[in-house]
């Protein structure tokens, strides 16, 4: 039995949250520090992908990822990747997927920060840059560490979009999910009970240290 | 010498209201600023800051921070600001919050030391009491050796005693780094101890500007003591009326004529004072 798909699974979950952890931060902090009237929009648009069917989101980005839309054309043209049944489409695919799940948390814990402390570095003479990286992202540990490990443990449970994006492609496109969908289409229960039961314990074992950090962290900050 | 001339509009609980405020500060200058909340106080604070936009000019020793064309933001503006709430850095080590607005060990230990943190520098924010965060505070403020300290009313939340002790140590270390220095307070005493000029602000607008003798003394002419204070009571007692009127912490009873009680209601605030005392002879 292969465990290719689990290292998919991950590699895929990895790159996906580092991509959108650089994408996220200045959205996150954009949409916590903002007063202007398209915040609501900007918002709305970034949680689309947790109500969407994953069917939606995946047959939009497999529209516009294919060779014959101007996005997919400009990137087989230029670069030669090819973004649909690929791991490059299915990372593109799972930043769209992951995105509210990196930008939210990220930006509750932007907004949960004493304005006054931001304001206090900015008088300091220190940059924004400076103030995000040295004062708030420290400030917000407990929500940085959930946004980065839900994004991981969310992009690691996709199926829907992957399987429309990607296909079912060996080590490629068939990430532990799809594997799963596999073995029990051909009645391999034996393989989908391991597989299955791995992917239980995994992720319960991730969502606990995640809760029992922001605990400690909890009591740490406790004034 | 510090110009000031700006108006904005401020949204309060009462609706729209103009904050105007146009006066001269001259260097080494510690000035109180005083009035009701909702007065604008802290607003006009946190322009000189820049921390928010206004309309108008601030001139600093010749330097515009702020015109028609430019606002200096508040990273360029040579400021320290202390904040009613100490807004410390909650992840960084009392030192390393001094040393994170300007890496100078020298003058963070000679802060610390002035204040009597040296031995806590190691400590996190969370871990010190309000007197103690307040002064870490009005260190960090001084770090950066500013030309203006700002004070947002930084002893309001601390107890009385902590508050003398305080008092002492922002008027050491306005001397000290010959800051020109700028404080929101509504205590009388403190500002008469701390302040050498008052400006009083009301809906916005300076209704008084002097030294705290003139601004706060409200004694006229012969008046020995003067109290203002909310009547409580007042009742008839044979001949006489009597009132109890509440003055800061501490109840007070009045003899009061008839006429002086037909004027007066309960709930009016009232002054109290004494002219002269009354004259006793004694013999040995």
């Amino acid at each position: 039995m292969s465990f290719e798909p689990f290292v998919l699974s991950f590699e895929l979950a990895g790159v996906t949250a580092f991509i959108l952890f650089c994408i996220a931060l200045p959205l996150a902090w954009y949409l916590s520090q903002t007063k202007s009237k398209c915040k609501p929009f900007i918002e709305a648009l970034t949680a689309l992908p947790i109500v969407l069917p994953p069917s939606v989101l995946g047959f939009y980005i497999l529209w516009a990822l294919s060779a014959n839309s101007p996005i997919g054309a400009f990137f087989e043209d230029t670069f030669g990747v090819k973004l649909v049944f690929s791991f490059t489409g299915l990372v593109v695919a799972s930043c769209f997927y992951s995105l509210p799940f990196m930008v939210q948390p990220l930006q509750n814990g932007f907004e949960s920060l004493n304005k006054n402390m931001l304001e206090a570095s900015y008088i300091a003479g220190k940059s924004k840059l400076q103030t995000i990286f040295f004062v708030a992202l420290p400030n917000i540990k407990p929500a940085l560490l959930t946004a980065l490990i839900i994004t991981f443990a969310h992009t690691v449970g996709e199926f829907g979009v992957v399987l429309m994006v990607g296909g079912s492609i060996p080590n490629e496109t068939k990430v532990a999910s799809v594997a799963i969908y596999e073995m029990v289409e051909n009645m391999d229960y034996t393989a989908a009970h391991i597989y299955s039961g791995l992917m239980v314990g995994i992720s319960f074992v991730v969502l606990l240290s995640v809760y029992i950090f922001n605990a400690k962290q909890a009591k740490r900050f406790a004034i | 010498m510090i110009h000031i001339d700006i108006h904005k509009e401020l949204y309060g609980a009462n609706g729209t209201m103009p904050l105007r405020a146009a006066f001269n500060i001259q260097e080494g200058e510690f000035i109180a600023l005083s009035g009701k909340s909702g007065s604008g106080k802290t607003t006009l604070l946190r322009i000189l800051a820049g921390l928010e936009e206004a309309h108008g000019t601030i001139e600093v020793n010749k330097k515009i921070w702020l015109n028609s064309q430019t606002q200096l933001p508040p990273q360029k503006r040579d400021i320290g600001f202390v904040f009613q709430d100490y807004a410390l850095f909650e992840n960084m080590t009392i030192e390393k919050n001094l040393l994170f607005v300007n890496n100078d060990p020298e003058l963070a230990k000679e802060l610390l030391t002035l204040t009597q943190l040296y031995r806590l520098k190691k400590r996190y924010p969370n871990s010190l009491s309000g007197g103690q965060k307040q002064r870490v505070s009005i260190c960090r403020a001084l770090m950066q050796r500013p030309k203006i300290l700002l004070l947002d009313e930084p002893l309001s939340a601390l107890d009385p005693s902590m508050r003398t002790r305080l008092q002492k140590e922002i008027l050491t270390l306005h001397k000290k780094f010959h800051t020109t220095t700028i404080m929101i307070s509504h205590d009388p005493s403190e500002i008469y101890k701390l302040a050498t000029r008052v400006i009083l602000l009301e809906d916005g607008n300076i209704i008084d500007d002097g030294t705290p003798k003139e601004v706060l003394l409200q004694t006229q002419g012969s008046q020995k003591f003067s109290f203002e204070g909310e009547l409580l009571a007042l009742e008839k007692v044979d001949v006489i009326y009597v009132g109890v009127v509440a003055i800061g912490q501490q109840l007070v009873e009045v003899v009061l004529s008839k006429q002086e009680a037909k004027k007066l209601q309960v709930g009016q605030t009232v002054r109290l004072s004494t002219k002269a005392f009354h004259p006793t002879i004694t013999t040995k």
